[in-house]
């Protein structure tokens, strides 16, 4: 539950720090759990509330491209020692851009309803053409 | 390392060249501009000044004023000394990102050569672009001369960017008036200047990457009202400071300024309340008036965000009649001024008769005729007791006369 502050309180400015102390290490370097990220940072918050579609990451035809990490502009792409993990549905907006970039044959991130759960998903995903006998 | 410009005592400058060498002194980090008229020379000068090695700092060319506006707000956030200048359609094209820097609060100086609005198109100047961004968040101050635009462009830097301030600084002069007119500036020379001003105390800089910061938040009902009254206050209680910075010139280099700037208003029956360089003018027709026996005076504001009220209640508080003069065309409403200084004076003993004039549109001359017979309309008030005429006239105007709000006589 964040704090309420009073305005002789606020930070003027608008201004929020992402750590909640100074930064000697190498950030990029520390697991994202290890963090030291302030209450305020959205780190925390769920903001993806408004969300109408979602990606769905299919690991079976990821070739770890990094594609969609790259692409992703709310950093909601969760990948570790350059291979895909997973999507920060805390985070993700379901813009679509990963599904769009993704490079495989038949996608390994798929753009569908909100409501649709991962299992149902993933069982009708689409099959892999097979390279047809000469 | 800049080179030293060797300057004499006394210079013969108009107020961009004056404006401009007090950000060569200040010497500001990054100053990027789109030139418009009637501001354009201090673009050019600043730019030249960089080419020639007088600045260390970096004069970026961009595409628009909302641009320029933009990378000042990108480099004042970064952590550098930053100033642009801008007129007219420039400033209202500036307008959004002007209540973004004062929001952030980053202490950026706008040299804003006052100028009329379009449509009509018109150069020339007027306070339009004033009134425009003076709901910005902005401190603003306003220069009657050449002299005040360079005082004014040097203090203006002490006045932002001091840590309990840390709020933008508009400094206004008269468009050609002001900014075109070559006159006699005292100069104080290079090395006393800059030391003056000081180094920037960088705060919260974007380019710490200890202390990672996000500028400008999203804040929605829960907390945007907290931060903008945080900015309020701040930004009134800015006015302690700014006396403080003017005390601290005058004491340097024997040029005095006030909050409000005042002509014979200490006896006077009548007092003419205006903005710039009118002020300079008004000052002539008081001392015609007073050579006649008749006791007016004027009166200006030197900072005209934060408001200063206490200073005009106290200032006008035995005066009988007021003329407030409205350089802009107020667009369905009493002037800004009347507003003001109505609201200064209601909660006195005793409040005078209170009147609005708007004069000097798009360059209209205003002459020492025009400003008398002002003051012979606030003697007739003042012999009737009441007004003689509806609150709103315009002065120098052709056609039927135009006269609105309140009955007449």
């Amino acid at each position: 539950m964040e704090k309420l502050l009073g305005w002789d309180e606020i930070l003027p400015g608008a201004c929020l720090f992402a750590f909640g102390e100074e930064i000697k290490e190498n950030v990029a370097q520390t697991p994202r759990d290890s963090r030291k990220y302030s209450d305020n940072n959205s780190h925390q918050a769920h903001v993806s509330d408004w969300r109408v579609t979602k990606p769905v990451f299919n690991v079976d035809h990821c070739i770890n491209c990094q594609f969609c990490w790259v692409y992703c502009p709310d950093m909601s792409i969760i990948s570790k020692d350059k291979k895909m993990i997973e999507v920060d549905y805390d985070h993700c907006k379901g813009c679509g851009i990963c599904a769009e970039v993704c490079p495989t044959p038949v996608k390994s991130l798929m753009m569908v309803e909100e409501f649709k759960s991962e299992e149902e998903t993933l069982a009708a995903w689409p099959e892999k053409k097979k390279k047809e006998a000469k | 390392m800049a080179k030293k410009y060797d300057l004499q005592e006394v210079e013969v400058l108009d107020g961009n060249v004056a404006m401009t060498h007090a950000l060569r002194q200040a010497q500001v980090d990054v100053l990027p501009a789109y030139p418009i008229t009637p501001s354009t020379k201090i673009v050019e000068l600043f730019s030249q000044f960089c080419a020639d090695g007088y600045v260390d700092g970096e004069f970026i060319r961009v595409e628009s004023e909302h641009a320029a506006m933009s990378a000042c707000v990108g480099a004042s956030a970064a952590g550098a000394r930053v100033a642009t200048a801008t007129a007219s359609q420039g400033l209202a094209f500036m307008i959004e990102v002007l209540y973004q820097a004062s929001g952030m609060r980053l202490p950026i100086v706008l040299c804003l050569s006052n100028r009329a609005l379009a449509a009509p198109l018109n150069v020339n100047g007027d306070h339009s672009d004033m009134y425009l961004a003076r709901d910005a968040g902005w401190i603003q101050l306003c220069s009657f001369e050449a002299q005040h635009s360079y005082d004014l462009a040097l203090m203006a830097f002490r006045i932002g960017e001091h840590v309990d301030v840390r709020l933008p600084v508009v400094v206004n002069q008269d468009g050609f008036i002001t900014s075109h007119t070559a006159e006699n500036v005292h100069m104080i020379p290079d090395e006393k200047a800059t030391a003056f001003v000081g180094e920037l105390e960088v705060v919260n800089s974007l380019l710490d990457n200890t202390k990672p910061i996000t500028y400008g938040v999203q804040t929605e009902e829960n907390w945007h009202f907290e931060h903008k009254a945080r900015q309020h206050n701040d930004l009134l209680e800015s006015k302690s400071h700014i006396k403080k910075v003017f005390e601290e010139f005058n004491e340097k280099f024997g040029r005095e300024y006030k909050i409000v700037e005042q002509h014979k208003v200490d006896d006077a029956d009548m007092v003419i309340v205006c903005i710039g360089s009118t002020f300079n003018t008004s000052s002539l027709v008081v001392d015609n008036f007073r050579e006649k026996g008749i006791k007016v005076g004027v009166i200006a504001p030197r900072v005209l965000r934060p408001f200063p009220y206490e200073e005009f209640a106290e200032a006008l508080k035995d005066t009988k009649v007021v003329a407030c003069l409205d350089r802009s065309s107020p667009n369905g409403a009493v002037g800004m001024l009347y507003n003001e200084i109505s609201g200064a004076l209601i909660n006195n003993e005793k409040t005078p008769i209170i009147s609005n004039y708007i004069y000097g549109l798009g360059g209209r001359d205003v002459t020492i005729e025009l400003l008398s017979s002002v003051f012979n309309d606030l003697t007739e008030n003042l012999k009737a007791g009441k007004l003689t005429h509806k609150v709103q006239q315009m002065l120098g105007l052709r056609g039927p006369k135009c006269e609105y709000f309140g009955e007449k006589g």
